[in-house]
Parts: structure tokens; sequence; C-alpha cells
């Protein structure tokens, strides 16, 4: 528990007490806690068990199964390219492609100065604008190769500045 | 707060005097109504929206004019689209720019602005009303019920068009009534499987239980999928409305709504819409004064396709992996915290209030002898219009892909529509005239299905198609039980193997069994249909699966180790571009001079082919 900090612990208790009330509460606690601290690594999924009562081994098997909960902190900007039908027989997987080819990653993956997570998404339901990207929640529609590159280095250029 | 039927029938006069004076122009405005479906919303419905309002302002125009939300008009494509009433006029990809120009002439002016009309491709003629579109022509709104007409975030609004209606009608019945009038409606659950949903009621209303649940299924999970995205956002107390009269026929006090973390407008309307049926009365204790309890909490996903399965569903909302448990006992007896529930898909619940309201005769009248009422369907791929629509059930697919779709863009030639997503098949042009239901789809070889319609040209590869498919299952199978986690794999690297170009015509034989084998015995539908994309594909479209491993050639010029990009010598002006472009300096020659791509160099990826001017590069 010693590598969290005070004000973790405490962001992270307060997301558990909003749930005081609920019956099995667990997937609600770890969608808050992934959306507002960022990631649930294991001193958290511990801190969690210690207050909720459930074993460590179940949160974590929890938190393993679902793809939108991660381990590890995720890049200032997180891409995500949609490869649902729609967008896939319109050539997304062209789009990703080339995403992984600039960023030099994988889907799934972050680069190493946390700038850019690249992640593989099922159908948002943008299917009119196929092949659909979104990048911390701006969706950017009809993309194509260039574009990809376009939007790589506007991001690159806007950094780490906030 | 409304507490009796005497307030409610008072309240639902002002609202549909208010929506009608809107529509009309009575109140003395003209209201411009902006989509707000995520579609609109991907490409600028939201700026549109606010500039309008501030637009109005600047004018002097407060009072006069009034900008609002509306619910999907489901003709995404052309989005975002903008209505303005009561003179009835609709603009299409309506951009922040077109503003001004919209209030100064059609608002202040009364002049239409042509270049923002909707041109019919087929008559090529300009069309400024909805109800002209050829796209709107075949449809019928039940499930969608309010979109394109209200505000979704306005309770208001939805009463003054109906809403809760329904609800009035099923609490002066017996519980027992009102699943009869289900039961007659011949509604069949929409999510896929086809179930009465009468009969499930049933199940739920006969066990004798203080602690009964509903649930809202709206993990829609099929990739290429957004019809019930659509009916969340754009009528969201239908369902709600729905689930409230499910608890009252079963005799459950507690609803819960399983959405998808990956829409975020559709649980901020429901959020939105739960707390003013809250408001209101129409959740709670003691609704209209009948000594009914109901309400209703939201639970997210998290990104698991797999949690669109009943079961395993239930296991996420308890804090569980979301693996799917054995059958029997079935949720109706054994569901939520080993309780009675119901599972029920939210086109399915938005289908209810009108059941209750119209009648069950008036629903049954629509559709064909074994599937009744309407389905929508989230019409998408390589088709002119992409949207959501909602037809009667047996209209075919003909219908659906030319009349509705506008055919095929730049055009291609229609290859297969997929129904049914990762779980259904491919139909082909012999099957277009075949009348949409649950049984036709599965007698051809495919089904029904949640409602995702996905058409295909002929540059889609079909192996690939199945391999996408198969790469999804693969990876959403929840390992719980080897049939599907190991078969799965098997069947998927049996694919790449085949478009690497290094299948064999054996591969074929073991798919074929392998696709039983997991068919037969996986516990739940995920795994048991893993196999049917492969199973269609294979069926319809042997030839390509030949041409893959006999002439290790991808007919459609998808797979990348079975194709090359070669420039016609004779079309190439030696313009350069494409060298200079080529990431991997894979093309060669002199300026003036055809050029050739060194294909040891070629990765394939297509750039100098979306660079070249003359049409001077081809796949083969």
């Amino acid at each position: 528990m010693a590598k969290l900090s005070a004000s973790a612990v405490k962001q992270i208790k307060e997301i558990i007490n909003r749930y005081r009330d609920e019956r099995t509460p667990l997937m609600m606690i770890l969608s808050d806690i992934q959306k507002e601290y960022g990631y649930i690594p294991l001193d958290v999924q511990e801190l969690v068990s210690e207050e909720t009562g459930i074993p460590v081994a179940e949160i974590y098997g929890v938190v393993t199964f679902y793809s939108f909960f991660s381990l590890n902190p995720k890049g200032k900007y997180v891409i995500g390219v949609c490869l649902g039908t729609a967008c896939y027989v319109k050539g997304g997987q062209q789009i990703i492609d080339k995403f992984s080819e600039l960023l030099g990653i994988k889907p799934g993956e972050t680069t190493e100065d946390g700038l850019f997570t690249l992640s593989a998404l099922r159908c948002i339901g943008a299917c009119s604008i196929a092949p659909a990207v979104n990048i911390n929640g701006k969706v950017y529609p009809k993309m194509t190769v260039d574009k990809v590159i376009k939007v790589v280095e506007e991001y690159r250029k806007l950094g780490g500045a906030n | 707060m409304i507490k009796t039927e005497k307030d409610l029938e008072l309240k639902v006069k002002e609202c549909s005097k208010n929506l009608s004076d809107k529509y009309s122009g009575k109140n003395g405005k003209i209201s411009v109504l902006v989509c707000s479906g995520t579609g609109c919303l991907a490409t600028g419905a939201k700026d549109l929206l606010e500039t309008l309002q501030e637009e109005i302002k600047n004018h002097g125009l407060e009072g006069k004019v009034e900008a609002s939300k509306v619910g999907c008009f489901g003709f995404c494509s052309q989005g975002p689209f903008v209505k303005i009433v009561p003179q009835n006029i609709v603009y299409r990809a309506v951009k922040v720019e077109d503003i001004k120009e919209i209030i100064e002439k059609t608002i202040v002016g009364g002049e239409i602005l042509e270049r923002l009309l909707y041109v019919d491709p087929v008559t090529k003629e300009k069309v400024s009303k909805l109800e002209d579109m050829a796209f709107y022509k075949k449809q019928v709104k039940v499930a969608l019920y309010g979109c394109g007409v209200v505000n979704p975030e306005d309770i208001n609004e939805a009463l003054g068009n109906g809403a809760y209606q329904g609800l009035v009608k099923a609490l002066k019945m017996d519980p027992q009534e009102v699943i009869n009038e289900v039961l007659a409606s011949g509604l069949r659950g929409r999510g896929g499987g086809g179930f009465p949903t009468g009969r499930k009621w049933q199940f739920a209303h006969d066990q004798v239980n203080d602690e009964k649940y509903v649930i809202c299924n709206g993990d829609e999970g099929d990739p290429g999928a957004f019809m019930d995205e659509g009916i969340l956002e754009g009528n969201p107390l239908g369902v709600i409305e729905g689930m409230t009269i499910a608890g009252y026929a079963i005799g459950a006090k507690q609803g819960y709504f399983y959405v998808r973390a990956e829409y975020p407008t559709a649980v901020a309307r429901l959020k939105n819409a739960i707390a003013q049926a809250k408001e209101m009365g129409f959740l709670g204790k003691n609704i209209l004064n009948t000594g009914f309890d109901f309400n209703i909490g939201i639970r997210l996903g998290a990104g698991a396709f797999v949690c669109g399965e009943e079961t395993a569903l239930l296991n996420s909302i308890e804090g569980k992996r979301g693996m799917p448990r054995p059958r029997p006992p079935f949720p109706a007896v054994k569901g939520l915290w080993q309780h009675p529930s119901i599972i029920n898909n939210v086109e399915t619940l938005a289908c209810v209030p009108y059941i209750l309201r119209e009648g069950a005769s008036k629903f049954n009248s629509l559709g064909t002898e074994k599937s009744k009422g309407t389905k929508v369907f989230a019409l998408g791929g390589k088709v002119n219009n992409v949207g959501l629509v909602e037809v009667p059930m047996g209209i075919t697919l003909r219908e659906l892909i030319y009349d509705i779709g506008g055919g095929i863009p730049n055009g291609k030639k229609f290859k297969a529509i997929q129904t049914g997503g990762p779980s259904g098949g491919c139909l082909t042009e012999k099957d277009l005239d075949t009348p949409i239901d649950y049984d036709n789809l599965v007698a051809k070889g495919s089904m029904m299905g949640s409602g995702g319609a996905i058409v295909m040209d002929e540059d889609n590869c079909m192996v690939d198609v199945a391999k996408f498919y198969m790469d999804f299952i693969c990876d959403e199978s929840c390992g719980k039980c080897s049939p599907c986690r190991i078969g799965t794999k098997r069947m998927l690297e049996i694919l790449n193997k085949i478009t690497d170009g290094n299948g064999t015509m054996e591969d074929l034989d073991e798919l074929e069994e392998l696709a039983q084998v997991v068919k037969a015995n996986s516990v739940c539908g995920l795994g048991q249909t893993s196999a049917n994309p492969i199973v269609s594909t294979m069926k319809q479209f042997r030839e390509e699966y030949i041409a893959h491993i006999v002439d290790k050639k991808c007919p459609a010029h998808v797979c990348k180790n079975l194709m090359e990009y070669k420039i016609v010598a004779d079309k190439c002006k030696g313009c350069t571009l494409c060298a200079r472009n080529c990431p991997v300096k894979a093309i060669s020659g002199t300026v003036k001079m055809p050029h050739v791509i060194d294909q040891s160099k070629c990765i394939k990826c297509g750039l100098c082919l979306a660079n070249c001017k003359f049409d001077a590069i081809i796949k083969e």
C-alpha cells in the first residue's frame, strides 16, 4: 500500500463510498477508478479489496477480463481506431496499421514518451462516417491514410503541453 | 409530480398542444431542430446547435426562433440534418458556416437554400421534405417512435407524443392480461434469438418470489450495429416505459439497464430520462396511485462482447467476470442474484409501449406470419444510404438495399449482405427477393441477429470477411469452455494460413469439422454460432476459398500476400508522385518515363494507388 499517495488513497476511497448502498458494486467502482484515476494497478486493487472485502484475486480477474480496464497508465492521447464491420470493410485496418507504423507501437500499447496509446475499438456506432477514429472523445470521420499522417503530426505538435 | 390519471390527462393535453403548436407554428415561433444522434454529433451537430443559438441571439430573434435537439433522423450518411418547422424544410450535411445564411435567407427571408437540399440519387431531383425521400418511404417507426420528432431530453415533448399511454393502459389491466396482450402481439426478442417475449414474461411471472428483476440488454456488441444506440438516444423514454410495463407484468420492483460504455450519449440520455420520469412520478413508489412501485438503475459494460449473452451479463452486473452460466436454471427462474429475472433487448422493450397503446392487433397486422411487427436495421458498409431504418418484417432484402439504401456506391457490383454479425452469415444476389423474417433468414443460412446489415461489394474478399469475424470472436471468447476458446483459435489460424497463401484443400475439410465441433459443444451462443460466418461464406463463395488455396490469388485483391500493385506502362506519365510517396522506396523510374514497382520491397500499403492521378496503378 505504501506506493499509493495519500491523495490517491483519498480519491479511491471516495469512489468506493459512492457505491456503499449498492449490491455487487465492483464493476461500478472499477469503471470510475479507470475513468478518474486513469488505470487500476495492483496497489489500487489491494485498496479496493481492503475496503470492500472482495478478494484481490477476484478483483484482478475482473480487471484483466474487461478491455476497458487497464493495469498500466494510458497515454495522454488515446487513439481508438474503430474496427467494427462497417469501418473494416471501408479500410479501418489500413488506418490502424498506419498509426501503428507512425507511432512504432502495436494496438494496446503506449509510446515510451507517454504521449499516445493506440487501441482497436469495436464498433462505436458511427458507421455512417466509416472508417472512424476516436481520439480522447473527439471523432474523426472518414479517415484516410493521408489524414492519419496529419492527425499524428497535429498531436505531436500539441505534445505534452496542456 | 403526477399522482393521478386526471393529473396525467391534463399534463398530456398541455404537452400535446405545445408539441403540435411547435410543428404548426401556432406558438408564433420558428423551430430549428438539429439531429442529435451519434452519427450527426460526430459530424458536428453539437457545434451546429451552439452556433444556431448564438446566431439567433446575434440576429435579435430570441423568442421568435428556437433551436433544439431532436432524436436521430436515421439517415446518418447525409448528416448532420437540420429541420425547420413549421416550414418543414430539411437541410442535410449542414456546416457551421451555413448557419448564418440559414437564419438570414431561410428563416428571415423564407428562401430555400438549394445547395443544402438532398438530391435523390435516382431522379436527381432536390427534395426538401423527409417524407418525400425514398429512404423513408417504406419505413414504419415503432421502436424508433418519436425519433426525428421530439427532443429526447425533454419528457414533456415525449408526453405530447404519446409516451406513457401504454403504461396507463397496462396499469388498468391485470398483470396476466398484460402478458396475454404481449403474447397476442407475436413480439419476439429483437436481440437475435427471436424467442417470444410474452412467453419469457410468463415464465418469470409464474415464479413465486418477492424479488424479481427486469433487465434491459443494451450491450450491443455486434461490430457494425447501432440499432440499440439509436433507440436509446432517440427514444429513451419508450424503453423505460417498456421496462416499467414488463416490471408490472412479471411482478418486479426493480429494473436495470446494462449498456455498453462505448455509448456515452445513449447513457447520458437514459440517465436524464430516468431522472425526469422519476420527477414526474412514472418511476418510484406508488406509480399513478396504483400501488405499483418500480425503480430503474444503470450498469455499464466495460468492453466485453460476451456480456451481450444474457447469463454473462448477469455475472457482469454481479461484479464478476462476464462468463456465461450453464442453463438451466434459466434466468427466468434464477437470474440476477439468483432471483427470477427477464432479460430483454432494447428494441424489444421499445416495442412494448406501442403494443399496449395501440393494441396487439395493430402490432401484429405488421409483418409476416411468424415474425410480427417491425425490425430496426443498421444499414452500413458499401451502400449509398447508410443509416438506421425501421421496416415492417417481410420486406425484401432488395427493397432494403436498393429502395431504402439507394444501391451500391461508385457503380460497383453488389456481392453480399451480412446479417447477424459474428453469429450470422452472408446472403447473396439470389436471396435478394427473400422477405426478411426470423425463419426465412435462418433457412437461407444467415440469421436476423440484432439488426446489423452490412453490404459488401466486389472489392470485399469473403475469406477476409470470415477471418475478420473469427478474429473478433477469438478475441472476445471468454475462455470458459475449451471448444470455443481453442476451436476459434484453430479456425482463425487456418483462415490466416489460407489468406497468407499457404492453405491446402484439406484445410477446408478441417474448417468444416471444427465448425461442427465448436457449434455442438460450446457453452453459450457466442461459441455455438461462432463458425457461422465461415460456414456461410464457404457455402456461398467456395470458389473464392479455392482461388486463395489453388491459384494463390485473392480475386478481390484484398489479401496482401496474394495480390500485387502494378504500374500500367501505357498509362504511366512518369510524374514521380508515386515514387515520392512510397514509404519503402520500392518504386523507381526516370521522370516522364513509366515507373516500375519492385515487388520484393513493396509492403502493399496502397499509397501509390491512392496518389496516382492517371489510374496507372492497378491491383492484380
